[in-house]
């Protein structure tokens, strides 16, 4: 049952427990000390007053005069009387045979009776009496007994005339056992009032954070990593640092499945590159020779035939179309090209500014290029012109695009962003295929070929969006060849 | 009559006239609110003898009945106490006493050596019984011969209630007390012969009928744990007497004094606070039926002591 309750609850339930399991100890101990104490204490007096009442009782016991006996242990310590029942002290006066010479209770041990009659631990008294010679009190105390007994001969120049025996019922412990015990009851409730409610709270902040991880961790099995949003406890102890390793975990979760996206993607454009790039070669090899042929049809065929020539300025445009569009997918980033020179960029801001100015977009333009860098400049101008001109067709009217271009640590960054319609995040996938859907003007071949290039000059396009704002970044590496 | 109950504990008390003179020193130191009454009597005391007749409490009785009977006589008055009677008869038949309040049974048995003073009136006369009692848990008991071989409790050896009426009962069953009760003891006094028998220390006694009653009106707590078998035939009520040798004079006076106590508010007062209606001269055959007992027992040889 508590096994699998939450630490929010086993932890005050706990505590209690050991508070009143403390509590019993103490409480069982402090009886066995008042115990102890009552019957030292009960046991000092008795002796006293044993040796007392044994001086007055020996010469009216060598007199005979039992009533003078009786009214001296009477007096001594007064039987209760025949109606109540509370338990008081037995006081007799055993002859030198054993038998009662007189009680304080002699209903119950009438004279010259037997005081074995009372029951069996009278018997053992009596033996004990009747053992004892030492003319010093002695204790006997019997296990399960009714009374606690202390034994003094009567004892008259050497002569044993009987001898006294003050019995205390046990009983007498019991009121001072319930104060104790009642006390100690009152002790705990009180200490249970104070300490429930810090443990409560105690228990509380330790086991947050443990359940802010157990949920988190139990989330983990239904949401995707991407979409953990996990608030964990932070310090130093074992939960804050299983809360961290956690936290590292559940980073690189992230990232590993970041990265097979990626993969996937990256294996998915590259097929889809290698089945362009030979489909596009199928076809330019009979496309040439096509084209060769309506070109040598055209200037030495028969074709003054109006209809025939039209034809064939038909068939020539067609296969035209045909091939513009193959060499669209076909993308040669490695053609010939002089080097990148910063002016190459400021030549982009000076052709797409007409473009922007139709939607008055506003283009903030930062290009730190201040040296000629390794990389040929056609592709890199291509696909600068693409994104940009992709950005400006992005925003809305008035709407603004960012260029940023520089170089650092043997790397060029380019980066624009828009703030037009943010791209869904189950499209980014797809963004870089040949047609996109996404394209609304034009044959949505503009991305792709942006990702050929940058993937033939070895680097990198990313894109990243949100409402209000997409960024393009491409990363080239160069110089590291040479 | 012996035994009647006294506060437990007071063995001797002495109330003795300051103006004796050895024990002025003393006197002036402990009974100085006495003085100016203690000097205004002169002459020698009268000396009066008591035993624990009296109830609880009663030293302040005692004392007060002393200075009713100075004023009354005119003269000092002691009182001696002592526990038993047989201290009493002795210190009276020494002369050192000139009165003393006596049971019947060591009057009828001294008369030759005593005067009748004056016999207390106790409801409308001068008579009283002895009382068989058991604890109130015994409702078996029908009469002295359920009690063989039982514990019994006697007051006092001169006491005619507390022991001689139960002895010449004894003498009917053709046995002797040693042997007819498992064991018996004397208690020294009648109300504690009553307090045995509640206690349950003695399984029967026998109590001067007058005490119980008295008992049974103040402390009925007691007296409800005894119930009494039988009553006895009535018997001369304890009497105050006189040694032979008295004066004349102050045998009138003190009798003068005594019988005349119910008719002044103050005496009427003292008496009630005995229960007692008065005192009567009464005649020695009152103690005619105590008489025949005791010729009985002593013709028993030896049956008379226990």
């Amino acid at each position: 049952m508590l096994h699998n309750l939450s630490f929010r609850y086993k932890v005050p339930v706990r505590s209690s427990i050991l508070i009143l399991v403390t509590a019993v100890f103490v409480t069982v101990s402090l009886m066995y000390r008042a115990y102890d104490d009552m019957r030292r204490d009960l046991l000092f007096n008795a002796e006293g007053m044993s040796r007392v009442l044994v001086r007055t009782l020996v010469p009216a016991i060598l007199h005979d005069d039992v009533w003078q006996v009786y009214e001296v242990i009477r007096s001594a310590y007064p039987a209760a009387g025949a109606d109540t029942t509370l338990a008081s002290e037995l006081i007799m006066v055993l002859d030198a045979a054993g038998n009662t010479y007189v009680a304080n209770q002699p209903k119950r041990f009438p004279m010259l009776s037997d005081p074995a009659l009372g029951g069996p631990e009278f018997t053992l008294l009596k033996r004990a009496a009747l053992q004892h010679q030492e003319e010093a009190p002695t204790v006997v105390d019997l296990d399960l007994a009714e009374y606690l007994y202390l034994v003094m001969p009567i004892v008259s120049d050497r002569v044993r005339l009987g001898s006294l025996v003050l019995g205390f019922p046990r009983s007498l412990f019991l009121p001072r056992f319930l104060t104790i015990a009642k006390r100690a009851a009152w002790m705990t409730l009180l200490s249970l009032a104070v300490l429930l409610p810090i443990t409560w709270y105690w228990a509380g902040r330790m086991a947050r954070p443990m359940i802010q991880l157990a949920d988190c961790m139990a989330r983990l099995g239904t949401t995707t990593p991407e979409h953990m949003r996990c608030d964990l406890y932070e310090s130093q102890d074992e939960i804050g640092r299983l809360g961290l390793s956690f936290r590292r975990m559940l980073a690189e979760l992230q990232e590993k499945h970041a990265l097979e996206r990626q993969i996937v993607v990256a294996d998915r454009l590259g097929a889809i590159g290698r089945l362009t790039s030979s489909i596009a070669h199928e076809i330019n090899n009979p496309l040439g020779g096509m084209l060769n042929a309506i070109d040598t049809f055209k200037r030495h065929g028969n074709c003054e035939d109006e209809r025939t020539h039209r034809t064939m300025s038909l068939l020539e445009r067609g296969l035209l179309q045909i091939r513009d569009t193959v060499a669209a997918l076909l993308v040669e980033a490695k053609a010939g090209s002089h080097t990148l020179k910063p002016v190459d960029i400021e030549d982009i801001h000076t052709l797409v500014a007409p473009e922007a100015a139709k939607k008055s977009a506003r283009i903030e333009w930062h290009n730190e290029l201040r040296m000629p860098i390794d990389l040929p400049a056609t592709p890199v101008r291509q696909t600068l012109i693409n994104l940009l001109l992709n950005a400006v067709h992005a925003v809305e009217e008035n709407g603004l695009v960012r260029c940023r271009v520089w170089a650092r640590d043997r790397r060029l960054h380019m980066q624009i962003t828009n703030d037009g319609r943010h791209i869904p995040a189950d499209k980014i996938e797809h963004l870089f295929e040949p047609f996109s859907p996404l394209s609304e003007t034009g044959h949505g071949l503009g991305l792709w070929v942006c990702y050929q290039i940058v993937q033939q000059l070895g680097g990198d396009i990313q894109v990243h969006s949100e409402p209000g704002s997409t960024v393009f970044t491409v990363v080239l590496r160069y110089g590291e060849n040479e | 009559m012996s035994g009647y109950p006294v506060s437990v504990g007071v063995e001797e008390t002495t109330v003795v006239n300051p103006g004796v003179r050895r024990w002025a020193a003393a006197a002036l130191l402990v009974f100085s609110a006495w003085m100016p009454l203690a000097w205004s009597v002169q002459g020698d005391p009268i000396r009066i003898g008591l035993t624990p007749v009296f109830l609880d409490d009663q030293t302040s009785f005692v004392e007060d009945w002393r200075a009713y009977l100075e004023r009354r006589l005119g003269r000092p008055v002691a009182f001696s106490q002592r526990s038993s009677y047989r201290d009493i008869m002795d210190l009276l038949l020494q002369g050192k006493l000139d009165f003393a309040w006596v049971c019947g049974y060591p009057y009828a048995r001294y008369e030759s050596e005593l005067r009748l003073a004056a016999v207390p009136v106790y409801q409308g006369q001068p008579l009283y019984r002895a009382y068989l009692i058991v604890p109130s848990g015994d409702t078996a008991t029908r009469s002295l011969a359920d009690l063989r071989n039982k514990l019994f409790a006697y007051s006092d050896a001169d006491s005619n209630s507390g022991y001689l009426v139960v002895q010449y009962q004894l003498l009917g069953m053709e046995t002797r007390s040693g042997e007819f009760f498992r064991r018996t003891f004397f208690t020294g006094a009648h109300r504690k012969v009553v307090e045995a028998v509640a206690a349950g220390v003695a399984d029967g006694g026998t109590v001067d009928g007058y005490v119980w009653d008295v008992l049974n009106e103040f402390h009925p707590e007691l007296t409800s744990r005894t119930r009494v078998v039988s009553r006895s035939e009535t018997y001369g009520f304890p009497p105050l007497v006189a040694r032979r040798g008295v004066n004349d004079r102050i045998m009138r006076e003190v009798q003068g004094a005594l019988l005349s106590m119910d008719r002044d508010a103050e005496g009427v007062a003292l008496l009630k606070r005995l229960s007692l209606d008065g005192f009567t001269e009464g005649s020695s055959s009152l103690f005619d039926g105590i008489r025949r007992m005791m010729a009985a027992v002593r013709g028993s040889s030896g049956a008379a002591q226990p």
